[in-house]
């Protein structure tokens, strides 16, 4: 990886398309511990919708773990979220925006397939 | 404007029925009020006195709130006995030498138990049963001790008599007339009663008077007449109870020729300035030791005091029906057929137990009265009968015949007048719970809640829910128990629909049943319903993203994102070789571990990541899956039995592992937890569990529903003596017939108690097979018990379903964000203040 600072989103492949789990969340690390600009990621792949990739941070500011990409992925209200696995908040996938509190929201992150790599586009 | 003095003396359930009415009324601005409560704290429910042994606190039994009383502004003092009335100067004088006057006084001192006077009745453990204080002496009295005595066998007696068989001693009844319950039952009735009441082991000794109680090497003796004693630890007295007359007595009011202080139809005493409602009162003669009847003379009082002249009490009904130590007895009107004409229709079934008798008028046309025992199912229908004087039908008899002798002419709620009372603790009639209804109320909660109907005895909770159920059906409104916004059906319809349709997968069953996408209530229970009726791996492709986090990754999520890893230790059993390797694994991974409250080990602080090389290494030692994390079976508790207790008369363990093997892995609406105990000292607890059993001589006795946790409920005692093999026939039919019905997240206890028609229809449905699909549901259990795997020993096996233990998909780091420090001698996950030292490197 190279040491140069990176000031504007990037797109970096992140995973293969066998990662993932149909209709739940796996969990990816992007950046590097050794500079300490490491992030864990949680992708959702939801095969029938549109879009069927999401990615928001696995760090659950609730309960103060990196859990969010085992949570349940469940619709409420037509939006689809997830619901943390520890307090069962709900974070809605495109925005990460809680539903239960407002004031708190997880990052979101642009995130798609090229071919069978999974890319993401992380300000790091 | 002067407010008028009111004084109230009495802060029992009517002095504080009334308080509350009174609080209610623009007319409570005209009064300045003082209550002088003898008891250390407000008004309590008495009436559910017993549930304080059941794990209900003073604070669940208070009917008063100190704080209510002072928003209210009433002045409350508490733990300050009235003792005298100057009726000249109007003054009321307490034990604490306040003096108050008044304008207007209302008492509602209720009544005190009477004790016989038999010689050694002021014995230390000698108890009453009317306060919660007398309820703690008893409890502590209990300590230690083997056998109780109850003297009285009237309708508190056999109360105080469960009462002491739930804190776990052998119970006696004895009652000096010849039968139970005299009061409310005829003599058949009260000769069923005594049956099964002692079918479940409590002694009951009629025809017996005590004539003297000694202290006999630290124990109580009853001398009885005839030569007769008994020995015991304490003697609970429930001989009756005397209206609390005393003060009314002194300052001359008149009293009934044996007490009571007499009421006219305004509730007045002879002092026109003094009011007397409750147990205190005599009205006509007749002391009503019943809280409805309280209830309205404090409404009568009430609407006197307000200037409402015409609001006379009249009188009221002595209908009861209860449950007691099980058995079902209820006693309507006239149950002793006293009337002039009167003709009884009696119908015996002796060996189910049952016993009904109706009293009609000479033509057969009017309900006078009934007594039940052993099956009240027809009370509502009867009291309605009885209360609204609704014309018989021309074969009266039908109304207590089983169905199968002719269909009795169901009396819905629909038929019920208006003016029909349906509950007569609140006075509230059919009328006003339609126009509750119609009023926008959309639920019994909702209905409870405005008209209050409902919230005193409890009696006539299932004809409210008629009512309620039968005017929104009416107003077509659909009464919502939908197990979430994707799936408009109920749980049980939803098991019903993918039994009976086949289906096996989510997607399939949203497209044919559902909307939308699902969430984290129908995946779950649909996943659930999957696996009781197919027993697929729960890591099956389709069924992955249904699950918990927790049934997701088999083992429990701690609070840092850890994991806890719970192998089955069956019965508690464990070999020397299998604690070692426990140790073993939980050195190797540096695991905090615990013995856990189901007599097992846990081992906590597994990374996701190390789950299957944990799970591996213990499978490899022979153990399996223990389902700590599924709503399924959990642990099978079991004491040591006879192998070695000199006391068991059974195998415990031995049963115990033969359930716990034959149980685990069946996915369930909740957990389940079940328990072995050797003898009837109950080492196990079994007595708290889903499934208890507990070994007799004969065999083994089966608990059911019993419940720890946050609320806990004692277990049913199901069945008596089986032999093993029925035992678990029994068990089958029930946790399959739980697994069909129960709501989503509906532990056994709730179960039961929702169920219609209680223990006695679950006995009928699983011991003599009422509907007919006993042989279903045990075919369904062996299904489930032949297709059992582990499923980590699966899960270890297939290299798709290990690729979801990463805790990185691209990376084999681990979570640096885990940080754990040292307690103890053994890891704990770090507090957040910790972390921060650890991240900031010096
Ligand atoms: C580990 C253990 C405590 C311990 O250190 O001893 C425990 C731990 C938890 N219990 Fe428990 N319970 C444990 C024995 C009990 C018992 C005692 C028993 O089983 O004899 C009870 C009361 C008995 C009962 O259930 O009737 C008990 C009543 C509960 C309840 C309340 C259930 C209820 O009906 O009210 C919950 C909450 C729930 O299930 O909704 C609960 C929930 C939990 C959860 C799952 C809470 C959670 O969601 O994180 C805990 C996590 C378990 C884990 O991470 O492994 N736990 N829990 C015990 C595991 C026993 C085992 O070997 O499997
Ligand atoms: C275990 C049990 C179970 C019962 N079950 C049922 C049932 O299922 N159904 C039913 O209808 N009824 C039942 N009852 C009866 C019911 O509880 C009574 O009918 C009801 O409590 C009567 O209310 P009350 O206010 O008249 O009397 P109480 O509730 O006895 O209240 C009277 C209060 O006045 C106080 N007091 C007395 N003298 C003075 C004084 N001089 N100064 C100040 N305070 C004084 C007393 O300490 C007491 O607190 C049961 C009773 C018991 C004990
Ligand atoms: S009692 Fe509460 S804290 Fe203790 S184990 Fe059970 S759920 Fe956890
Ligand atoms: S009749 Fe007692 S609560 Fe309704």
């Amino acid at each position: 990886m190279t040491q140069v600072a990176i000031t504007h989103p990037q797109w970096q492949p992140i995973c293969k398309r066998s990662d993932l789990v149909a209709d739940s969340g796996v969990c990816a690390l992007v950046g590097d511990p050794s500079l300490g600009n490491n992030r864990s990621i949680a992708l959702f792949f939801l095969p029938d919708c549109e879009p069927e990739l999401y990615a928001l941070d696995n760090w659950d500011p609730f309960s103060k773990a990196g859990v969010i990409a085992r949570g349940l992925v469940a619709e409420v209200d037509g939006q689809l979220t997830v619901a943390s696995p520890l307090y069962k908040q709900h974070f809605r996938l495109s925005d990460g925006v809680c539903l239960e509190d407002e004031s708190v929201k997880l990052n979101s992150y642009q995130v798609a397939f090229d071919g069978d790599t999974v890319c993401i586009a992380v300000d790091l | 404007m002067v407010k008028q003095k009111l004084i109230v003396i009495g802060n029992g359930m009517v002095g504080h029925h009334f308080l509350e009415q009174l609080a209610g009324r623009p007319e409570k601005a005209l009064f300045d009020v003082t209550v002088f409560c003898a008891e250390p704290r407000p008004a309590y429910d008495r009436v559910h006195l017993s549930e304080y042994f059941a794990g209900r606190s003073a604070d669940d039994l208070a009917l008063g709130k100190v704080e209510q009383y002072r928003e209210w502004g009433f002045e409350l003092l508490l733990n300050d006995t009235a003792v005298s009335i100057d009726r000249e100067n109007k003054t009321v004088t307490s034990a604490s030498g306040v003096s108050k006057s008044y304008d207007r006084l209302l008492l509602a001192t209720g009544s005190y138990p009477f004790v016989p006077p038999i010689p050694g009745h002021e014995h230390e453990k000698c108890f009453v049963y009317r306060t919660l204080e007398d309820l703690d002496a008893i409890r502590n009295a209990s300590q230690g001790a083997s056998i109780g005595v109850v003297v009285g066998g009237g309708l508190l007696g056999l109360e105080a008599a469960n009462a002491l068989k739930e804190l776990g001693l052998e119970a006696h009844v004895v009652e000096f007339a010849p039968g139970l319950m005299s009061v409310q039952l005829d003599e058949g009735g009260s000769e069923l009663l005594k049956n099964k009441i002692e079918d479940l082991g409590v002694t009951v000794h009629t025809s017996t008077a005590t004539e003297l109680i000694e202290e006999v090497d630290g124990r109580l003796r009853m001398q009885f007449k005839g030569e007769r004693e008994l020995i015991t630890d304490l003697i609970v007295f429930s001989a009756g109870i005397r209206p609390e007359d005393k003060l009314a007595k002194s300052a001359g009011l008149q009293l009934g020729e044996r007490g009571g202080i007499a009421i006219d139809e305004s509730c007045r005493t002879s002092d026109e300035n003094i009011f007397a409602i409750g147990e205190c009162a005599l009205y006509n003669n007749f002391i009503y030791g019943l809280v409805a009847p309280g209830y309205t003379m404090a409404r009568t009082a009430l609407a006197q005091l307000c200037g409402e002249t015409s609001e006379v009490f009249t009188g009221a009904d002595m209908s009861t029906k209860l449950k007691l130590l099980g058995v079902q007895v209820g006693s309507i009107g006239d149950a002793h057929g006293r009337a002039e004409g009167a003709a009884a229709i009696t119908f015996v079934d002796e060996q189910s137990g049952i016993y009904k008798r109706m009293i009609t008028d000479g033509e057969g046309k009017k309900l006078l009265g009934a007594v039940l025992v052993g099956d009240t199912g027809d009370y509502d229908q009867l009291l309605q009968y009885h209360l609204n004087d609704i014309e018989l039908p021309e074969h009266p008899e039908q109304l207590i015949l089983p169905a199968a002798d002719g269909a009795a002419p169901a009396l819905g709620a629909g038929a019920l007048p208006a003016t029909a009372t349906i509950c007569s603790c609140h006075n509230v009639s059919k009328g006003q719970i339609v126009d509750a209804v119609q009023g926008g109320c959309c639920s019994l909660a909702e209905v409870k809640d405005s008209t209050k109907a409902s919230t005193g005895c409890g009696g006539c909770a299932a004809l409210l829910k008629n009512v309620v159920d039968e005017e929104l059906a009416a107003l077509g409104v659909e009464v919502n128990n939908n197990i979430c916004p994707h799936f408009a059906f109920t749980r049980q319809e939803l098991f019903h629909i993918v039994q009976v349709e086949q289906i096996k997968t989510f997607p399939e069953l949203l497209e044919k049943h559902g909307s939308g996408r699902g969430c984290e209530l129908c995946k779950p229970a649909a996943a659930s319903i999957f696996a009781s009726l197919w027993n697929e791996h729960i890591h099956k492709k389709p069924h992955v993203g249904l699950q918990d986090t927790n049934d997701t990754f088999m083992a429990n999520m701690q609070k840092n994102g850890t994991y806890s890893v719970v192998p089955r230790v069956a019965g508690g059993e464990i070999t020397p070789d299998k604690l070692i390797v426990l140790g073993q694994v939980a050195k190797k991974y540096n695991l905090y571990t615990k013995i856990t409250g189901g007599q097992r080990i846990d081992l906590f602080g597994a990374r996701l990541e190390q789950l299957p090389e944990i799970w591996r290494e213990l499978i490899d030692a022979g153990f399996e899956t223990g389902h700590a994390y599924g709503k399924s079976l959990r642990t099978v508790k079991s004491c040591v039995g006879s192998t070695w207790c000199r006391f068991g008369v059974q195998d415990s363990v031995g049963m115990a592992l033969e359930v716990e093997n034959r149980y685990k892995g069946l996915r369930s609406p909740h957990k389940i937890k079940m328990a072995v105990s050797g003898c009837t000292r109950e080492c196990a607890e079994a007595q708290s569990k889903d499934v208890g059993v507990i070994a007799t001589e004969n065999g083994w006795n089966l608990f059911v529903c019993g419940n720890g946790g946050m609320r806990p409920r004692h277990a049913d005692l199901f069945a008596t003596d089986l032999d093993d093999e029925t035992l678990i026939k029994y068990i089958d039919r029930i946790l399959m017939f739980y697994v069909r019905t129960a709501d989503k997240l509906q532990r056994t206890s709730v179960w039961l108690e929702n169920l219609e028609g209680g223990l006695d229809y679950l006995r009928e449905v699983i011991i003599d097979d009422k509907l007919g699909i006993c042989e279903e549901l045990e075919a369904q259990m062996a299904n489930i018990v032949g297709t059992y795997q582990c499923e980590w020993k699966t899960a270890i096996e297939d290299p798709e379903m290990l690729k979801r233990f990463r805790q990185f998909v691209n990376t084999d780091q681990a979570d640096e964000k885990i940080v754990f420090v040292e307690e103890r001698g053994q890891p704990r996950p770090a507090r957040e203040e910790e972390i921060v030292k650890v991240a900031e490197p010096a």
